[in-house]
């Protein structure tokens, strides 16, 4: 981003990049999960430790994980994003 | 368990839903005399805060199906349960990146501002108002009917003097406080939920040495270690990955959650607030894990099914294991004020299509003065309040979680596909606009209609022309197909030359 030129189709090409990404990564994370209660009852039955399921760690691990994707866009929005924002619009 | 005193009148219960009601009106009271343009009925004036609006946007969608359903079904069930708190939660991301951020710089109102940016109002109005209501139909009859029966089991009334008095506080915040009243209830109501349930997690985990394993595991030993696996929920592959579109999708489709953004300032204040959002709606359905899994050892599966079948009651008989009378009262008001704050939103953004998208744009062709603006908003209010009421009083009796899913997946097909193709991608016309919204919504309604659950379980016939309870699968594709194909058979030059003035909106905000 530092080395290229800000211009509005850049910006408009690297947050719909990134949005995609994200996006595609948060249905893969969730139907993967679908995906295993559908097919692999047993394996998600399986203890790891007395109460804990391995289905209900993943479970807790898809809801980490939608938190762990929106703060990696939020930081990438509030930095780079903002600021390319704001230095096109002084350009006005 | 002997001796719950739920279903009588509990003095607790009355006494703090009394004090919410008093301190919304309030609230409403003090807003009216603020709203006095269509900016501050439709959208406070644009003056709420990322906090404020995260709180606000987790009240909307934490309804009492949420509170009551999942932790029923979680203390009936076990890990099938937790498959719905998770499906709840995931399409918050969806709402973030594609969402947020261009509902807030494209529109004024309603999602059909986004999508009429470019293209030409009056067909795209039309068609979004169709999709929207729908949405808003659906939505509020699962919401009045779990609002009947709850009140109904908490309290003792009858059902259809439970609807009414739903439907006429709701109306009280709707019409005089507008959406300045309807987000501070909604933030009062997030925060007592939030906190109740907080609470009731608590004095759960404080008898299992704050541990949840140890709940868990004590959860395995009395019902079976059958309990923490996937059971009879999922099993068909192809109906879960339906209803888990229609969950993902769909909250980014919801009128009454997208009219939220348009009550921040700027698309930064938006973006924040759905962090804020999705931090307290992750946290509550981590709770539900905690809720659900206490009810069962507390209080104990044929205990919570002799109340109700459907073990919606399950969190209500656990506050009273673990608290006392005096606290399943207060989780009782809580989870009225929960009802209430949901379908004062939803009516908002129904009155919203109505008013705003029919009548000032497509009516009167965008010239109607604020008085004029405010009048019909507030006149399609009273026709929303009126109709939930009766919808409610109607559809008596029918499954609260399924109803919610249809909405979410009649949002999923009508809404986020024509929003998301009219912001991102340029090739798109007004008649894709318009038929990818149509299609959407009539092919959601028509394979609801034609799924098992109308036809064999309600109808009572031998068979279902489409063999899935969830029709995203099939609507949400075939939108978003219908949508490019048109608009790519007839391409729209007009369109096509607004949408780089479109995209440096977008991202720049408005000049």
């Amino acid at each position: 981003m530092i080395h290229k030129p800000e211009t509005l189709a850049g910006l408009a090409a690297a947050q719909w990049r990134l949005a995609l990404r994200l996006t595609v990564a948060m249905m893969a994370v969730y139907f993967g999960f679908i995906l295993l209660v559908a097919y692999d009852k047993p394996l998600l039955g399986r203890l790891l430790l007395p109460g804990l399921s391995l289905g209900t760690l993943l479970g807790a691990l898809v809801i980490a994980s939608a938190w762990v994707l929106i703060l990696v866009y939020v930081r990438w929005a509030n930095t780079r994003y903002d600021a390319t924002v704001a230095s096109l619009r002084a350009r006005q | 368990m002997t001796g719950t005193v739920l279903g009588t009148p509990n003095p607790v219960a009355i006494a703090f839903f009394f004090a919410f009601i008093s301190l919304t009106l309030g609230i409403t009271f003090w807003a009216a005399r603020r709203t006095r343009t269509a900016e501050h009925f439709y959208a406070a004036g644009r003056s709420v805060t990322g906090l404020q609006n995260g709180l606000a946007l987790a009240g909307d969608y934490m309804s009492a199906a949420s509170f009551l359903g999942i932790a029923g079904l979680v203390s009936t069930s076990g890990f099938d349960g937790l498959i719905y708190s998770i499906g709840f939660l995931v399409g918050w991301p969806i709402v973030m990146f594609l969402i947020a951020e261009p509902l807030r710089n494209l529109g004024k109102y309603t999602f059909a501002d986004v999508v009429a940016y470019r293209l030409a109002g009056t067909p795209v109005r039309m068609a979004a108002a169709l999709g929207t209501l729908a949405v808003v139909a659906f939505y509020l009859i699962a919401q009045m009917v779990g609002a009947g029966n709850l009140v109904r089991l908490l309290f003792g009334l009858r059902y259809e003097t439970a609807v009414s008095i739903v439907g006429v506080v709701m109306l009280a915040y709707v019409l005089f406080g507008g959406m300045i009243a309807t987000t501070w209830v909604q933030i009062v109501k997030a925060v007592l939920l939030l906190g109740g349930a907080s609470l009731l997690s608590l004095l759960v985990l404080l008898r299992f040495q704050l541990n949840p394993l140890a709940l868990f595991d004590a959860a395995a030993t009395r019902y079976g270690p059958q309990v923490l696996a996937p059971g009879q929920l999922v099993s068909k592959p192809l109906d879960a990955i339906s209803l888990g579109l229609a969950l993902m999708l769909g909250t980014a489709g919801l009128p009454h959650i997208l009219m939220r953004f348009y009550t921040v300032p700027d698309a930064r204040t938006a973006r924040i607030s759905v962090s804020y959002a999705t931090g307290f709606i992750g946290f509550f359905y981590l709770l539900t894990f905690v809720l659900g899994f206490g009810a069962m050892v507390l209080v104990g599966r044929e205990a919570i099914q002799a109340v109700d079948k459907g073990g919606n009651m399950a969190a209500p008989l656990l506050a009273e294991v673990v608290g006392g009378t005096g606290f399943l009262g207060f989780i009782s008001a809580v989870a009225f004020a929960t009802i209430l704050a949901v379908v004062a939103g939803l009516t908002l953004s129904g009155a919203a299509a109505l008013s705003h998208d029919l009548w000032v744009n497509v009516v009167r062709h965008g010239h109607a003065d604020e008085r004029e603006q405010l009048r019909v908003a507030r006149a399609a209010t009273i026709v929303l309040g009126l109709l939930s009421i009766a919808l409610g009083i109607a559809f008596k009796g029918q499954n609260v979680a399924y109803m919610v899913g249809l909405a979410f997946a009649i949002a999923a097909s009508a809404n986020f596909p024509a929003l998301l193709l009219s912001a991102f991608w340029r090739p798109f016309t007004t008649r894709g606009a318009q038929a990818s919204m149509l299609v959407g919504t009539l092919s959601a309604l028509i394979l609801i209609y034609m799924s098992p659950t109308i036809q064999v379980q309600i109808l009572g016939n031998a068979k279902a022309l489409f063999p899935l309870a969830n029709p995203g699968i099939v609507s949400i594709p075939l939108a978003f197909l219908v949508g490019v194909a048109v608009s790519l058979a007839a391409p729209e030059s007009r369109a096509d030359e607004a949408f780089p003035a479109l995209q440096r909106r977008l991202h720049l905000g408005a000049e």
